[in-house]
């Protein structure tokens, strides 16, 4: 596999809720997302009732992919900032801890120069989690060995047919 | 890389279609979008030109229902068909936890179904993944046409390894849900090996 999977467990799904609603506030954003690389929503806080969140996550997914391959054509590593500017609304996506993506949605209440400085300091606390879930991840599988608890050891043949059933 | 959420007990599973240029993998989307129910399906994104060839992916979120008490959902991609667009092929492929090949069985897409295939191989060595092991389920499109040339003749061409083989028709649903089933099951068989 080119990456372990991303399991995200209980303490660390909290603290990041608490860092993105917490920049929310601080950035007087609208909507504050975390999305991974391969478009997977990890959390979303804000406005998001009239949001499609799962298409926002694939097509930020999608965004960032795109740019990165334009930065390695032009030799660059990453561009770790993308911002697209709207009449009213604005996106700030921020790539954090290599893996996942950072979006705020803000309008005229805000600016992009607090946003910018408040997706800083954020983002080092998100790196701190993610540092911890993959440690996690690591010693789960290193002290269970090949028998490292997957709560689907036990899939049937009966409940994947099951769920084509409609 | 399959996401497995345990706060909120979720699994996110990724599957890209792929296959030459005008196979129907759209077509095979576009068919699971219109007959699953509402609720269990999010937009269908269609990323394409304004002759409705595919410019960077479409995508369909799919809730499947719980499996163990986990809330399973199958992220649907497809991919750019056409040769130039191998670029945005590559960036599909991350994280991608199943595939499923579209060929086309008109006897002269033949060339484009073995160089489609190919490129897969490469693009997924790229990412750091092997056909060979990895879920992957074959789907023989458009049986329906008067020019196609025989299964076995496919199989032999195209078959990797132990993949199943699917024929379908996309445009009226034959063998459709089948390859989709196929290849989920695949995929979360691979789960049960986890470690």
């Amino acid at each position: 596999m080119a990456a372990p999977d991303i399991v995200m467990y209980e303490e660390e799904f909290n603290q990041i809720k608490t860092i993105i609603s917490k920049l929310r506030v601080d950035a007087n954003a609208k909507v504050v997302f975390l999305v991974d690389k391969n478009g997977q929503q990890i959390a979303a806080h804000g406005e998001i009732e009239n949001l499609d969140t799962t298409s926002l996550a694939s097509l930020t997914a999608g965004n960032v992919a795109a740019t990165d391959g334009l930065a390695r054509l032009i030799g660059e590593k990453e561009f770790s900032i993308l911002f697209h500017e709207g009449e009213k609304d604005n996106i700030h996506i921020s790539i954090v801890a290599q893996r996942v993506i950072l979006v705020v949605i803000f309008d005229e209440r805000s600016s992009l120069g607090l946003v910018r400085l408040r997706v800083k300091k954020a983002s080092q606390e998100l790196n701190d989690v993610f540092a911890r879930i993959m440690a996690k991840v690591e010693r789960e599988k290193a002290t269970a060995g090949a028998a490292f608890e997957s709560p689907f050891a036990e899939i049937t043949d009966e409940d994947i047919d099951s769920l084509f059933s409609e | 890389m399959t996401f497995i959420n345990y706060a909120s007990r979720e699994i996110n599973c990724k599957i890209v279609y792929y296959g030459p240029g005008l196979c129907g993998k759209t077509t095979n989307l576009q068919w699971i979008y219109d007959k699953t129910n509402p609720g269990a399906k999010g937009k269908l994104i269609s990323l394409a030109t304004e002759t409705d060839r595919t410019l960077f992916f479409d995508f369909l979120p799919l809730e499947l229902g719980t499996v163990r008490g986990f809330k399973t959902r199958f992220h649907l991609y497809t991919v750019p068909g056409q040769v130039f667009y191998d670029a945005s092929r590559k960036l599909i492929l991350k994280g991608v936890d199943g595939v499923l090949f579209v060929a086309d069985s008109q006897v002269e897409r033949m060339d484009a179904n073995v160089e489609s295939i190919e490129n897969l191989m490469i693009n997924l060595k790229t990412q750091g993944y092997d056909l060979m092991s990895i879920p992957y389920v074959l789907q023989l499109n458009k049986r329906d046409l008067p020019n196609v040339a025989t299964v076995g003749e496919m199989t032999r061409l195209l078959k990797k390894k132990e993949e199943p083989v699917i024929e379908a028709v996309a445009p009226k649903g034959v063998g459709v849900f089948e390859t989709l089933k196929a290849v989920a099951k695949l995929v979360l068989s691979e789960l049960t090996k986890a470690g």
